[in-house]
C-alpha cells in the first residue's frame, strides 16, 4: 500500500483530496489529509464581515463536511516534514510515513513581525481583516464609530489575495456614504508599491478609482513601527500618517512547521517550480496554494488553476511519466467596488490584467477593468460556486490556463 | 561611457547583466540619486549580487535584513525610498520579482 500525504485542509488541499479520491486506487494508495483545525473558512468572506454584509455563520463550514467519506483525517498541528526521511512528525507525537507528499500549509497574517503592531490598541483602534477575529473586531467598532481617519496599510508583499485592500477601500467609501458620514471620513491608502496595484495597467485604472471616490493615495511607505500614544504609523524613512482607525495588511507567512523544517525562504514560502509545482529540491513533494513561492497571486482562484495541473501532474509522477502539465499563473480576481458594483482583473505570470471582455459560457461576458453591476453578481455567485464546486474539485468554467480571448491589449 | 550606451529593461535597469561593472554602478547609483558608492553600500550591493547569482532573483527587503548583516533601518538610509529595488538596479540587477 502505498501513502499519499496532504498537509492542510484549507482550499487547496481539499480541493487536492477531493480531486485525487476515487481516481488513486483504493487497492494500491492511501490518502491521508493533516490539518490542526475544524472549522473551513470562506476567507474571500472576511472582507464583508466589517462592513455588516457578512456575519461570521456566513463564512463557515466544517471541513469534515468537504472530506470524501473514509479519508483518513488527522487532527494535529504539523511539528516537521524530514524530506529525506519522506516522513512527517506532528505535535500529537504521530509520525506520517508517505511516499508522495502535497504541501498546502498556505500563508497567515504574522502582525508580531511589526513593531508596535500588535500592542495596545490592537482590537481597539487596530484590526485587521485577514483573520476572522479581526474582520468581526471591526464590524462591531465600525457600527458605532462616527467617523476621523480611516487608514489602510500594507505592510509588506506578497499578500493574500492583492486586491482585497483595494476592495476594502471602495466598500468603506461606499459604507459610510450609506451611513451618512462619508463627509467626516477621510479614507487614506498607503501600501509600499508604486501605486494602486501590482502591475502597471491595473495599477493605474485602479488608482484612478481611488481618485474618483475621494480616496488618497500614499505610494512607497514601508511601515517600520505604530506609534500607539500619539496614534500614527511610521515608515522607515521617517514618514509619518496619522490614524484615528488602521486597518493592517500585517506581513504574510507561511507556517512555522515549513521553518521549523528548514525548508522555506525568508517568508517560509517553499521553492517551488513555478510550472510543474513539484519542489524545487524533493521529486516527491509538490507544492499547491499560498505556501508556494510562486511568482502569482495568492488566492482562492489561483489554488484551483493549480489543482488542475497539480492533478495531472500526480499522476504522471505516479505513472513515472514526465511532468506535462504547466501552470501559466493565472489569476482571476473580482473586485468589489461598492454600490452593487465590481470590476474583474485576469492576468497570469506573463500578461497583466488588461480591459476588454472575459468571456464565461453560459454565464458572461464580463467586463475587464470597468466597474459593472455584472462584475459585482459574479462575486456574489462565486460563494456559492466556491462552496458547492470549487471545493469539491468539479470543473469549473473557466480554463486553467489564461485565454486572451477578449482582452484589448 | 553614457547613459545611451547601455541597453535597459522595461524598468530602467540594465538589460544585459554583463554590461556591469563599477563603473557603471556609480552611473546607476547617481540616476537613483546616490552620489557615492561607500563600504556599506556595496556590501548590500555584493550581497545582491549574490543572492541573485544563486537564487536567479534578487532578495526582497526582508532576505536582505536577514542575512546581509545591515539592518532595515541602515538599509533605507543607504538607499532611500526602495533599498530592494534601487539596490538590485545598481548592483546591474532586474527588478526584483518579490511582489506580485
Amino acid at each position: 500500500m502505498k501513502k499519499l500525504l496532504i498537509l492542510g485542509g484549507g482550499t487547496a488541499g481539499t480541493m487536492m483530496l477531493n480531486k485525487l479520491n476515487g481516481v488513486l486506487d483504493a487497492n494500491d494508495w492511501q490518502i491521508t489529509i493533516v490539518d490542526q483545525f475544524e472549522t473551513h473558512y470562506y476567507q474571500p468572506g472576511f472582507l464583508f464581515i466589517p462592513f455588516g454584509i457578512y456575519s461570521k455563520k456566513d463564512v463557515v463550514k466544517p471541513k469534515r463536511d468537504y472530506f470524501p467519506t473514509g479519508t483518513n483525517v488527522v487532527m494535529s498541528e504539523i511539528d516537521k516534514i524530514e524530506p529525506n526521511e519522506n516522513r512527517v512528525l506532528l505535535k500529537n507525537n504521530q509520525v506520517l510515513t508517505y511516499d508522495v507528499l502535497i504541501i498546502a500549509t498556505g500563508s497567515k497574517i504574522s502582525p508580531d513581525e511589526i513593531e508596535g503592531l500588535k500592542d495596545e490598541l490592537w482590537f481597539k483602534n487596530i484590526f485587521d481583516f485577514y483573520t476572522i477575529e479581526g474582520a468581526c473586531a471591526l464590524a462591531g467598532f465600525f457600527k458605532n464609530w462616527q467617523g476621523g481617519k480611516l487608514v489602510l496599510n500594507i505592510a509588506e508583499m506578497p499578500i493574500k489575495c492583492p486586491v482585497a485592500p483595494l476592495e476594502f477601500v471602495f466598500l468603506a467609501d461606499w459604507y459610510f456614504t450609506e451611513r451618512g458620514i462619508r463627509d467626516k471620513v477621510e479614507i487614506h491608502f498607503v501600501t509600499p508599491l508604486p501605486g494602486a496595484f501590482t502591475k502597471p495597467k491595473a495599477s493605474s485604472i485602479l488608482g484612478d478609482f481611488l481618485d474618483k471616490k475621494n480616496i488618497k493615495l500614499t505610494s512607497e511607505f514601508s511601515i517600520a513601527k505604530v506609534d500607539n500614544e500619539n496614534k500614527k504609523i511610521i515608515s522607515w524613512d521617517e514618514k509619518e500618517v496619522p490614524f484615528d482607525v488602521l486597518v493592517s495588511i500585517p506581513p504574510n507567512m507561511g507556517d512555522e512547521a515549513i521553518a521549523r523544517s528548514g525548508m522555506g525562504d525568508e517568508f517560509n514560502f517553499i521553492p517551488t517550480n513555478k510550472h510543474t509545482l513539484q519542489s524545487d529540491n524533493y521529486k516527491n513533494i509538490f507544492i499547491i496554494g499560498d505556501a508556494t513561492n510562486l511568482p502569482s497571486s495568492k488566492a482562492g482562484s489561483v489554488a484551483h488553476f493549480e489543482a488542475d495541473i497539480l492533478f495531472e501532474n500526480i499522476l504522471s509522477y505516479i505513472n513515472g511519466e514526465p511532468l506535462r502539465a504547466s501552470f501559466d499563473g493565472h489569476a482571476n480576481c473580482f473586485i468589489e467596488s461598492g454600490f452593487g458594483k465590481g470590476i474583474l482583473i485576469d492576468f497570469n505570470y506573463d500578461t497583466e490584467p488588461l480591459p476588454g471582455k472575459f468571456p464565461l459560457p453560459g454565464v458572461g461576458p464580463f467586463s475587464l477593468l470597468e466597474e459593472t453591476k455584472m462584475n459585482h453578481y459574479g462575486k456574489v455567485m462565486f460563494r456559492w460556486m466556491y462552496w458547492n464546486q470549487l471545493l469539491t474539485g468539479k470543473e469549473l468554467p473557466i480554463e486553467s490556463n489564461m485565454s486572451m480571448a477578449g482582452k484589448r491589449g | 561611457m553614457s547613459e545611451l550606451t547601455l541597453a535597459r529593461d522595461a524598468d530602467g535597469n540594465l538589460a544585459n547583466k554583463a554590461d556591469w561593472n563599477e563603473e557603471a554602478a556609480l552611473m546607476l547609483a547617481k540616476e537613483e540619486g546616490i552620489e557615492l558608492l561607500n563600504e556599506r553600500r556595496w556590501v548590500v550591493i555584493n550581497f545582491m549580487r549574490k543572492v541573485f547569482e544563486e537564487k536567479g532573483d534578487a532578495p526582497s527587503i526582508r532576505r536582505l535584513t536577514k542575512e546581509s548583516g545591515i539592518n532595515t533601518k541602515e538599509l533605507y538610509e543607504l538607499f532611500p525610498g526602495g533599498p530592494a529595488k534601487k539596490a538590485a538596479k545598481i548592483a546591474g540587477l532586474p527588478k526584483p520579482k518579490g511582489c506580485i
